[in-house]
Formats: structure tokens, C-alpha cells, sequence
């Protein structure tokens, strides 16, 4: 079969999954719909496996296919096509998404076994799963929205999966306006690109890009801009990124797939697709350098103080997405990449390990009330320590060479990005300390009463449902969490992904080994060949030794800072708190972001959403136009009814008046 | 005596019949009237048909006082039935047909 | 000879129409119409409309208003009005239409330029207007109009006689009626919308 058809396959088997699942909603049996998600996506993976192959058959020179499905030039008037473009970088980044979804599955097929949604949430996971296919895959920006806004609707849908939940539903809703407002970029940002290029299509757009646009072109930096503002929407980036804490309130094999492995790295895979663009208007992509450096420590600093369990991990998320945004957007296409896949495993591996803790906890998610889980549950310790050390980034985890290497290569490229190098370090650092804090809260010290009660064999249940977030008493009825939780202890398929996870975890950065096995970097050349910084931009051998063994020591160093504070001396954290009292509260609050866009954004518009219904809906239009407009015709009716008075002579009389001007016409026409 | 005197006649004859139709309430003289109408009409026909020197003005008018009488019969039956039903014979109370 | 019979016959034609409208009482109204109508023959035999002359009379003024008579006589004139009238004032509206129609009349026929209207009219044989050559137009040119006519006329009859008959079942003299109510006292119990209404025209409930 060739690249095509697996091209196609890719894309159209998690959407066949999700229809056949959807279809047969009232007829499978226990526990179908689960599988037939998981071998949807299975499928998905062995295509790409396929078109991996199918790709290195080619010549070095032919391995960017486009495949055209439908032509709508006819009806659009722009050269629009159900087009997509398979090349290099778009079979990594369906690897990286299907390879990580069919593990995710599958851990979903015993976590989410006593949900009474279950048919739903496999729908709607193979759903998300098509829209992030399709978005990779997109050949033309068209298509690209088109994925864009799939996986912001899918995001919605799962955030709020549990939807009786007021603190869910609101946590999806505001996830999609941040999507929606960064599809406003992107859509805005493509409307600049196609006004100087005036195609759609990535191809025809980026080999002409240099006589379409200058250098540092206004249209081209307001398009960049755009597609930025989409970028960090997606990938929850300052000051867009308010959605993504909140986005825990999902089930956590979402916060694995979406939140960690797939949609956040959207806004990484735009800015290495578009990276002509961005090379064009180096302006912009300093923008993004900075923006993702700014994130990286903001959320680094946020995790240090956070209690509940998956914030901890989601604002690690967004301190690694924004290495990413950093490393593509200072041009080390490979090293960001090459972090955007290793993250995948370690985080979803993290999240995993998170989730069946919460399992134990049934369902609790708070820091401050876990503790001492080692013995009870070592499967799960072992791989939260395994994607603990590969996000410090110690040796010889994928971690280590990925960030590393991310931060070598934007030294490298002089000028002032080495000082966001030089924060990116203490990123690094801040990173241990906190991954490490969370370990060590939740395994280490004396065990509570889930883990005691683990221990012993039965795995704990809290006398009545409530919700994380609020305590408030709920029931374990559709739209709500069900009644029994699944530890990976006591789940064969849990274990089997959480297994294959931390083994790429730890094998996974052999792939790109500075200086030693390059695959990533030579596999993805001809998709950057066009690059005037892929081959150039290069940190020499001294700057890449000195990157990671500075990455090391900052490891271990955290490592240990977190040991000393939170196991040797459990007290010091707490006057710590007490003497930093200002500094602390600053991070617990999250920066004050949420206030100031609650102050400056939403106030304002939900005041001219009231001021509109009551005062313009209200006299404006229901009392002047609709008003208006039937009483003058109420008014027009009434005068013509008065006609029908009923009164016989009347009538004659307007007859003869009808006559008298009938004759008198003819008189006069006549003479 | 030219034709154009009859005209007149006849004009003057119609007019009076429409100030009859318009004016009057009770609907026996509104019926009065429009013979009257009817009755002009005729007389305007027999002089053109005198004009012209043949007889179809003098058949139409023939034909004008045929249908005269059967209008004149259903009508005058209507107000009998009215009578009876002891409805006012008065053409301005009779005006369910208002809209 | 001929104009002195013409003004003699348009002034009794005149004057029988003014009386038909002005008069207060249908009686005379209908006396005044005969009288119009005599009129009108003595002008059509003026046009040497023999035929049209004489059936206007016995038709006409024979049959037809004596027919006008007996209803009159049954129906009767209501000399007192039952309400005031709240109709509209039509009276000044009715002087203005018809003066109007009345002026274009005049410019019609005054000051057209008809040129067969400034004759006495054509020449004529000596047969015009007789009933033999009206009697022969009717049965070759115009007969399907005769049938015509003769089918209205039947349409006519059978229409009447459903009109006035009588309902099925007798009056009771026994029962009240609205009209005894009203002329015995003015204020009645009705409102206005009831006194005209189709539900009074069904007659009293029990029919």
C-alpha cells in the first residue's frame, strides 16, 4: 500500500472507531466500546508505522507528498482541497499522537470501567484523536482550522465529560473561548499569510515566501502574530494559559492524552510547520522565544506551591510546552521536537501514575492529605520515579537529552538568547524541585488511611461522593465520576501501558544523542531543508558538554533540595511558607492572572452582554424595530379595515367614486 | 330635436338615481332609485339606437328591463324575508358584514 | 310639434325621478316612479321606439311597480326612524358624487365630438321600431340573448319564491318578538350589535 492510502488510513480510522462506537451506542456489550477505541487507534499506529516505511522508500528529495482527496477551488474560489501533506515532520508527529493515544486507551479501558459513560467517553477520545490527525496531517491551512477548532470542540467535550458537575462545566467553557480566541488568531494570521501569497496550500506558500514578503514584512508579522496568538492559546501559553489548570477537572486519561501528549503540542508543531514564515519574520519568532521563556518559569514557579496533585503536573506541562515554543521559535526545529516527544511519554506516564493515586485516594486530590504510598502501591511508585527523573532531566532519561539540548541550541544562537538559556536553567532546576516535592509528598512519609487500607489489600472508599474541588456532596449517576476506582495494581491494562510508557521513557532520548546518534535530525531534513538555520545552527561541542552537565547538577541538586526539604525535615517547608509569606502567596495565586482577566476582560463583556439584553435588546429592538414595525402594521390594517364599515351606502358611494374616476380618465384620455 | 338632448335627460335621470342610492334608508327607495338608474340607461340606449338607424339599441333596452324585473323580484323578495324576520328595514342597521 | 312634446315629456320624466328620491314616503316615492316611467315612454315613442314604448309601460310601469306597490303596502313605510342615524352624513357626500358624475356626463356628451349626436339621427325605414322588426331581430341576431334572458327570468321567479316563502312550521303568535319590544318601548334590553345580528334573523330559538 503506498504513503497515500496510509496517509488516508491514519486519518480515517479513529473516525471510523468513533462513528461505529457512536452508532452502536445502545448495543455493545460491557466494556466493547473501549476496545473497539483501542484498536481504532492501534490501527491508526500501524499506519504510520506504514507510512513511515513507505516514506523512507522514497528518494531523499521526493518525501513531501501531498494528497489531494477533493478539490474546492470550484466552489470556494481559492485553491481550498481536502489536502494532506505527508512528509517528515507530519508522520513524527502522527507517530508521537497515535503511538501515545493507543497507550492511553488502553490504560482508559480498565480506569474508566465503572463510569456510566463509558460508550461517550471512547467516542468522544477517538474523536479527539481524528481531530489531531487531521491537524497534523492538514496539507492546507484550511484544513488546518478545520483540525484547530475540531480539537478545541473535542477538548470541550471531555473537559467537561462529567458534566453534572458545575465546576466541570465551567472549566470547559473556559477552555473554549481561550481556544476560540486563539482560532481568531489563526484564522486572522492565515488571512495576512494569504493576502501576500494568495495561496492556501503550505507548500506553494512557503516556497514563496521570499518574493511574496520582505524581511520583517508588516503583513507576514501580523500573520506570524496571529498564528502565535493561536499557538499559545492551544498550547496554554502566558497569557493565554488560564484554561489548563482548570482543565484537570476532566478524567485523567484526558489530562494524559490532551493535556500533556497531544493538543498543548498544536502550538508547537504550527510554528516548525510554519517555520519559513517565522524565519521571514524573525520579529515574531522572537516574540514566541520570549513568550515561551516568560511561561516556562511563571509555571515552573506556580508548581512549587500547588496542592493539588494534577495541577502539580499540568503546570510542569506548561513549563515543558514552553521549552518547546522556545526552542522552535529560536529555530532548533529537532531539539523541540525532539522534547515534544519525549514529553509526551514521561508526562502522560506521569499523569497515569497520578491518576491511580487519586484512584487510591478515591478520588481525593489533594497533596496535603496524601502520603506514605510506597509500599502500598510500588508498581505505580516506580513509574511516577521513572517520569520524575526523565522531567528533571537526569541521566540517562529522555529528558535529559532533550532539554538539554533545547537549551544548548538557543545559547547557541548568540545575541540575547542566551539569556533566555540562562532561565531556562533555572527552569530546570525549579522543575526538580517540584517534581521531586510531589513524589515525596504522595509516596514517602507515613502512610494515610487509603494506604493503610491498601496495604491491608482493599482499596479505600470514602463514605460519601464529593467533589475535589468543592466538597460538594454528589452521586455517582451519569455525569459523574463512578462509583469504583481501578488502581494500576489491581488493572492488567494499566500496567501494560504505564510499562510500555516508562520504557520510552527511559530509552526514548537514545534517539538523539548529541553528537553521537542523530535519526531525528537527519529524518526530519527534508522537511526543514528550506531552513537557513537546520544545518547552521549548531552549539559546539564545549557549549553541548557544558549544557548537560549544567543540566545534570541542577538536576540532582533539586532532587536533593526536595529531599532535604520534604522528607528529612518535614517542618522546614512550612516556616519557609511562613517567612516567604508574600512571595508564597503570589505563586499560590497564580500570578493574579485569573483576576486580571476576570477584571480587564470578562467584567467589561459580560457588562455589555447585560447592557445589550436589557437596554438595547429590550427597547431598541423588540420595542422599536419589532415594535415599531408590527404596530405600523397593526395601525395600517386598522385604517384599511375601517373601509369595511358594513354600511351599504357607503360602499355604493365608493363604487361610484370608482366609476366617476374611470369615466373621467377616459374622457380625458380620449380627447 | 338632436340626440344630445335625450343624453342630457338621461344624464340628469342617473345622477338623480345615485344621489337616491346614496342618500336614502329605507332599502325599498335605494331600489327605487337604482330602477331609475336602470331606466336612464335605457332611455340612452333607444336614442342611439335611433342615431344609428338600427334597431339593436331598442333590444338591448329590452333586455335592460328583463333583467330590471328579475333584480327587481329578488330584491323585493329580500326585504320580505327581512320583514318577516322583523329585522329593521333600514339599510344602516343591516351591516353584519363589517369587517 | 316634436319639441314642445319632448320638453313636455323630459319635464314629467324630471320630475317623476326628483320625487322618487326626495319624497319621505315610499308610497309616493313608488307613485312618482310610475309617473317617471310614463314619462320615459312618451320620450321613446318620440324615438320612434314603438315596441320599447309600449312594454316599458305594461311591463314596466304594470307589472313591476305594481309589484313595488303590494310590497310597499305589506312592508309599510316607517315614518319615525327606530334610532338616530349613525350612519355616516352622506347627504353632503351624495350631492358631490353625483354633481360630479353629472359634470362628466356633460363633458361627455356636450363636448365630445360625436358627430352623429348633432343630427336628429339617421334616415329610418318606415318599419323602425315596430314590433315585427323587433320581433324579427330577436329570433335571427340576438337569439341566443333571448334565451338568455328567458332563463334569468326563470332563475328570477324560483329565486323569489324560496326568498318570501314562508319557514317551515306556523308563527307563533304567542311568542315575543324583538321588533314588539322595541316599538312598544325605546330603550330595549339589547345592545346595537345584537339588533342587526344573523342570530335574530334565525328567529326565535326553538325553530
Amino acid at each position: 500500500m503506498g504513503l497515500e492510502t496510509f496517509g488516508w488510513l491514519i486519518l480515517l480510522c479513529p473516525l471510523a472507531g468513533c462513528v461505529v462506537i457512536s452508532l452502536g451506542a445502545k448495543l455493545w456489550p460491557e466494556g466493547a466500546p473501549g476496545w473497539i477505541g483501542t484498536a481504532a487507534i492501534a490501527a491508526s499506529f500501524a499506519s504510520s508505522i506504514g507510512a513511515l516505511f513507505a516514506l523512507e522508500d522514497l528518494g531523499e528529495e521526493e518525501r513531501q507528498v501531498v494528497t489531494v482527496a477533493w478539490d474546492y477551488a470550484s466552489t470556494a474560489g481559492v485553491d481550498a482541497q481536502l489536502s494532506l501533506l505527508l512528509d517528515p515532520l507530519s508522520i513524527f508527529m502522527a507517530l508521537t499522537v497515535s503511538g501515545v493515544s493507543t497507550l492511553i486507551h488502553l490504560y482508559s479501558v480498565s480506569y474508566m470501567r465503572s463510569d456510566r459513560g463509558y460508550t461517550r467517553f471512547f467516542a468522544y477520545l477517538n474523536f479527539f484523536v481524528f481531530s489531531m490527525l487531521l491537524l497534523v496531517l492538514a496539507g492546507n491551512f484550511l484544513l488546518l482550522i478545520v483540525g484547530w477548532a475540531f480539537v478545541g470542540a473535542a477538548s470541550y467535550l471531555l473537559i467537561s465529560y462529567w458534566y453534572r458537575r458545575t465546576t466541570a462545566t465551567r472549566a470547559g467553557i473556559k477552555a473554549f473561548v481561550i481556544n476560540v480566541i486563539g482560532d481568531i488568531g489563526l484564522v486572522l494570521g492565515t488571512y495576512f499569510i494569504f493576502k501576500g501569497s494568495g495561496s492556501l496550500d503550505f507548500l506553494t506558500t512557503f516556497d514563496s515566501v521570499e518574493e511574496s514578503f520582505s524581511r520583517n514584512d508588516g503583513d507576514l508579522v501580523a500573520g506570524c502574530i496571529g498564528l502565535l496568538v493561536g499557538a499559545f492559546a492551544k498550547s496554554a501559553q502566558v497569557p493565554l494559559h488560564t484554561w489548563l489548570p482548570d482543565a484537570m477537572e476532566g478524567p485523567t486519561p484526558v489530562s494524559a492524552l490532551i493535556h500533556a501528549a497531544t493538543m498543548v503540542t498544536a502550538g508547537v508543531y504550527l510554528i516548525a510547520r510554519m517555520h519559513p514564515l517565522f524565519e521571514q519574520a524573525p520579529t515574531a519568532a522572537d516574540v514566541g522565544a520570549i513568550v515561551g521563556c516568560a511561561t516556562l518559569v511563571i509555571a515552573a514557579t506556580i508548581a512549587l506551591v500547588v496542592t493539588d496533585l494534577k495541577r502539580v503536573i499540568a503546570y510542569s506541562t506548561m513549563s515543558q510546552i514552553g521549552y518547546m515554543i522556545m526552542a522552535v521559535s529560536s529555530f532548533a526545529y529537532t531539539a523541540g521536537l525532539f522534547h515534544l516527544m519525549t514529553h509526551a511519554f514521561f508526562k502522560a506516564l506521569l499523569f497515569m501514575a497520578a491518576g491511580s493515586v487519586i484512584a487510591a485516594m478515591a478520588g481525593n486530590q489533594n497533596l496535603d492529605e496524601m502520603g506514605g504510598f510506597r509500599r502500598a502501591m510500588p508498581f505505580t511508585f516506580g513509574c511516577m520515579v521513572i517520569g520524575g527523573l526523565a522531567l528533571s532531566g537526569v541521566p540517562p532519561f529522555s529528558g535529559f537529552f532533550s532539554k538539554d539540548e533545547i537549551l544548548a541550541y538557543v545559547a547557541a544562537r548568540d545575541d540575547w538568547h542566551v539569556a533566555l538559556a540562562g532561565l531556562g536553567f533555572v527552569g530546570s532546576l525549579l522543575t526538580a524541585i517540584y517534581t521531586f516535592r510531589m513524589i515525596f509528598r504522595a509516596f514517602l512519609g507515613d502512610p494515610v488511611e487509603p494506604a493503610r487500607d491498601l496495604e491491608q489489600g482493599h482499596l479505600y472508599h470514602a463514605p460519601e461522593h464529593t467533589n475535589p474541588a468543592t466538597g460538594e456532596v454528589e452521586d455517582t449517576d451519569v455525569g459523574f465520576p463512578g462509583a469504583d476506582h481501578h488502581i494500576a495494581e489491581q488493572e492488567g491494562s494499566m500496567k501494560v501501558a504505564m510499562g510500555c510508557l516508562a520504557v520510552l521513557a527511559i530509552v526514548g532520548g537514545f534517539l538523539q544523542i548529541p553528537g553521537v546518534t542523530e535519526v531525528l535530525h537527519h529524518f526530519l531534513e527534508p522537511t526543514f531543508a528550506d531552513s537557513a538555520y537546520y544545518e547552521e545552527l549548531h552549539p559546539s561541542d564545549g557549549l553541548t558538554a557544558l549544557g548537560l552537565f549544567t543540566g545534570t547538577v541542577l538536576a540532582l541538586g533539586g532532587i536533593a533540595l526536595a529531599y532535604h526539604l520534604w522528607v528529612r525535615t518535614p517542618d522546614a517547608p512550612g516556616s519557609l511558607r511562613a517567612k516567604l509569606a508574600p512571595v508564597h502567596s503570589f505563586f499560590f495565586n497564580k500570578w493574579y492572572f485569573d483576576e486580571i482577566i476576570n477584571t480587564l476582560i470578562v467584567r467589561p463583556f459580560a457588562w455589555f452582554g447585560r447592557f445589550g439584553r436589557n437596554t438595547f435588546e429590550r427597547i431598541v429592538i423588540s420595542g422599536l424595530f419589532v415594535g415599531g414595525t408590527t404596530g405600523a402594521v397593526r395601525a395600517g390594517s386598522a385604517a384599511v379595515r375601517a373601509a369595511q364599515s358594513g354600511y351599504l351606502r357607503y360602499y355604493a358611494a365608493l363604487l361610484l367614486l370608482g366609476v366617476t374616476v374611470l369615466g373621467a380618465y377616459f374622457l380625458l384620455a380620449g380627447s | 330635436m338632436s340626440i344630445t338632448w335625450y343624453l342630457c335627460v338621461s344624464a340628469i335621470v342617473f345622477c338623480t338615481g345615485v344621489g337616491g342610492v346614496l342618500t336614502r334608508r329605507n332599502p325599498l327607495v335605494v331600489l327605487l332609485s337604482l330602477e331609475l338608474m336602470l331606466n336612464a340607461a335605457n332611455l340612452a340606449l333607444v336614442a342611439f339606437a335611433r342615431a344609428h338607424g338600427n334597431q339593436e339599441g331598442q333590444i338591448f333596452a329590452l333586455i335592460v328591463m328583463v333583467v330590471a324585473a328579475c333584480e327587481v323580484a329578488v330584491g323585493l323578495g329580500l326585504i320580505v324575508a327581512l320583514y318577516r324576520r322583523r329585522l329593521p328595514i333600514d339599510v344602516d342597521e343591516l351591516r353584519e358584514l363589517q369587517g | 310639434m316634436a319639441e314642445v312634446t319632448f320638453f313636455f315629456a323630459a319635464i314629467v320624466a324630471l320630475a317623476g325621478a326628483f320625487g322618487t328620491v326626495l319624497l319621505r314616503n315610499p308610497f309616493y316615492s313608488v307613485l312618482a316612479l310610475v309617473c317617471h316611467l310614463l314619462g320615459l315612454a312618451a320620450l321613446f315613442l318620440l324615438l320612434r321606439a314603438e315596441f320599447v314604448a309600449a312594454a316599458q309601460v305594461i311591463v314596466y310601469a304594470g307589472a313591476v311597480m305594481v309589484l313595488y306597490v303590494f310590497v310597499v303596502a305589506y312592508v309599510g313605510g316607517q315614518d319615525k326612524p327606530l334610532s338616530p342615524r349613525h350612519g355616516p352624513g352622506m347627504r353632503a357626500i351624495a350631492i358631490l358624487f353625483s354633481g360630479a358624475l353629472l359634470v362628466e356626463f356633460a363633458f361627455a356628451v356636450l363636448g365630445s365630438s360625436l358627430s352623429v349626436l348633432d343630427g336628429e339621427g339617421t334616415g329610418f325605414f318606415s318599419a323602425f321600431g315596430s314590433p315585427a322588426q323587433i320581433g324579427e331581430q330577436f329570433l335571427t341576431k340576438f337569439l341566443l340573448v333571448f334565451e338568455i334572458a328567458s332563463l334569468l327570468l326563470l332563475v328570477a321567479a324560483v329565486g323569489a319564491v324560496i326568498l318570501a316563502r314562508r319557514r317551515s312550521g306556523l308563527d307563533d303568535p304567542r311568542e315575543l318578538s324583538v321588533a314588539d319590544l322595541l316599538r312598544s318601548q325605546e330603550s330595549g334590553t339589547l345592545t346595537d350589535a345584537e339588533r342587526g345580528s344573523l342570530q335574530e334573523a334565525a328567529g326565535p330559538p326553538g325553530r
